[in-house]
């Protein structure tokens, strides 16, 4: 349990990376994901891993971190790997074991496959590990922010966005608080039969659930006392703005296009 | 049950960039039957501390000795379950942890948990409550209609229901009106006499740890600080100042009254009657040389 997260997963940083304005983050790692699929030479995937292991490095987010969401794909990656090895049968053969004939395709395609998860999943990583779930937020509402003439609810989505990461820390606190509170009263949630394990989860599961509902009247009541009435006419505390150094990632991310383009075969 | 800390230190999420040692080589022991209290500013390993009173939580270096129990880092217990029977632990706002439907159901899951039959059950349910003070009527109530205060005793009822030997107090009586915080504390300092228990008490008022104490320890930044009785520790109140905690009133009163009056008026415990007549004594002492 205290291996767990405590903030998302934002590794607090003073980089260029984490300083970066999160719209432009954003922007810029949705187009690497769209360009990702571009990639079909070795230079080509070459310039893009240049890219995301360089601002991996700039970032100093500490290497771990960064393998750490790979972690629920990694056996994903690895399956699309072998498949590849024996479903596509094209080029020389390299190997054969067993008479199974792994084929030189096979290798380079499994292989070009698995180097795009491991690319998109290092961008999306860097771009949650090195700014705040707030920013994210910001960011997407202002991002959707035309959509609010067709009275799309921008607003409100973000707000829930935001109310939701709000309480992700203070939720996990309470559970980790009233498993140990239940835990000193006899409870074992680790060993058992199933049956009993699902049991355990009663006393935990009920107190949690009136927690929540508790905070979510209390702030309710908070945000009415202090006159919330929706996005209209509101401003922010928090100004994102665009700097010289947004406009640096921009050239340097169009440098990479380019490069790509010029490197496909 | 006598609880040794053997040079005990705790770091919450080793290895990550959150790393943090909360408890650096505690080393104290707690003989059977003592009352101790253990005092800190927020945040100096108080709650860290006391969840290694029953494996919660295992040092990451050091050695807990609860007993015949010992608590070691990377090494499995078994018999956790027995340790936590004896080992009665009430939270920080423990009404948080109610989920049954009655309040005679919720007093009764911890010794349910244990394996206590429901004839000595209902028994201690009994007790329980009569020990909080605790109206009959509300045990078939659900414990979500009860007030604040009335949810804080239920809950304290279904520690108390496991019988321990040792008991647990992460600030009790905090949020409580000053009536029922006065009420709860002598009804556990009742107990702690009459059932002979070993009482570890985390608060942060000085006149409780003063008034009930055998011994203080006080933590700062996730080391002992001081520790000692509580007479001699609230003499020093230069060394509390250091660490923002302040000594009890009845000192401080005492202390700035033998300044003014020139007077060496020491406190011992005695009632604050004996202390009007020894301060009144002095006065008219002091006008009867003139
Ligand atoms: N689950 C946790 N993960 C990381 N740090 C924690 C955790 N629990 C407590 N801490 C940190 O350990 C320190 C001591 O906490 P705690 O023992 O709760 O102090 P106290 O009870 O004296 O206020 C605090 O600085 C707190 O931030
Ligand atoms: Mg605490």
């Amino acid at each position: 349990m205290s291996s767990s997260l405590i903030i998302g997963q934002y590794v607090p940083g003073n980089s260029v990376i984490h300083r970066i304005d999160p719209r432009s983050k954003i922007a810029i790692i949705f187009f690497y994901v769209v360009i990702v699929f571009f990639a079909n030479s070795v230079m080509s995937y070459g310039v893009l891993a240049l890219f995301a292991i360089g601002a991996s490095l700039i970032s100093k987010v500490p290497f771990p971190y960064l393998m750490k969401g790979l972690k629920p794909v990694w056996f994903l990656v690895l399956f699309t790997f072998i498949l590849h090895l024996i479903v596509t049968k094209q080029g020389d053969v390299l190997i054969s074991i067993l008479g199974w004939e792994i084929y030189r395709e096979g290798v380079v395609q499994g292989a070009a496959i698995s180097l795009r998860f491991f690319l998109l999943i290092l961008v999306t990583s860097l771009l949650t590990l090195t700014t705040t779930p707030i920013e994210i937020t910001d960011a997407i509402e202002e991002l959707l922010g035309p959509l609010k003439k067709v009275r799309f609810p921008v607003h409100e989505l973000a707000l829930m966005m935001s109310i939701s990461l709000r309480f992700i820390p203070t939720l996990m606190q309470e559970t980790e608080k009233i498993s140990k509170a239940q835990a000193s009263r006899g409870v074992d949630f680790r060993t058992g039969a199933f049956k009993d394990r699902v049991r355990a989860v009663i006393p935990l599961l009920v107190p949690l659930f009136v927690s929540a509902f508790k905070r979510a009247e209390d702030l309710a009541m908070a945000m009415e006392a202090r006159g919330y009435q929706g996005g209209e006419g509101r401003t922010k505390l928090r100004e994102l703005t665009i700097s010289r150094r947004d406009i640096a990632a921009y050239i340097v991310f169009a440098g990479i296009v380019t490069a790509l383009f010029l490197t496909r075969s | 049950m006598d609880i040794t800390f053997d040079q005990v230190s705790y770091i919450y999420q080793p290895n990550s960039p959150f790393e943090y040692r909360a408890l650096k080589d505690l080393s104290f022991s707690i003989p059977s039957g003592s009352f101790v209290a253990v005092i800190g500013h927020t945040g100096s390993g108080k709650s860290t501390l006391i969840q290694h009173l029953n494996g919660l939580l295992k040092p990451t270096k050091g050695t807990v000795t609860l007993g015949e129990y010992q608590l070691k880092a990377k090494e499995k217990n078994k018999e956790l379950r027995e340790l936590r029977e004896k080992v009665g632990v009430v939270f920080q706002y423990p009404e948080h942890q109610l989920f049954e439907e009655t309040v005679a159901k919720d007093i009764a899951f911890g010794p349910r948990n244990f394996g206590v039959n429901e004839g000595e059950i209902d028994r201690r349910v009994n007790e329980a409550i009569q020990a909080t003070h605790l109206d009959e009527e509300l045990l078939e109530r659900s414990p979500f209609d009860l007030s604040g205060g009335q949810m804080r005793r239920v809950a304290i009822s279904g520690v108390l229901a496991m019988n321990p030997e040792v008991l647990v107090l992460d600030e009790p009586t905090a949020g409580l009106d000053p009536h029922g915080q006065k009420e709860i504390m002598e009804m556990f300092y009742d107990l702690h006499q009459k059932k002979k228990l070993t009482t570890v008490l985390v608060t942060h008022s000085m006149e409780d740890a003063l008034a009930y104490a055998d011994q203080v320890i006080i933590l700062n930044k996730g080391e002992v600080y001081m520790q000692g009785s509580p007479l001699e520790l609230f003499k020093k109140q230069k060394a509390l100042e250091e660490v923002q905690l302040d000594v009890p009133e009845v000192i401080e009163f005492i202390t700035k009254a033998n300044e003014k009056l020139g007077a060496d008026i020491e406190y011992t415990g005695q009632s604050i009657a004996d202390l009007a007549k020894e301060m009144a004594d002095f006065v008219r002492g002091g006008r009867d040389h003139e």
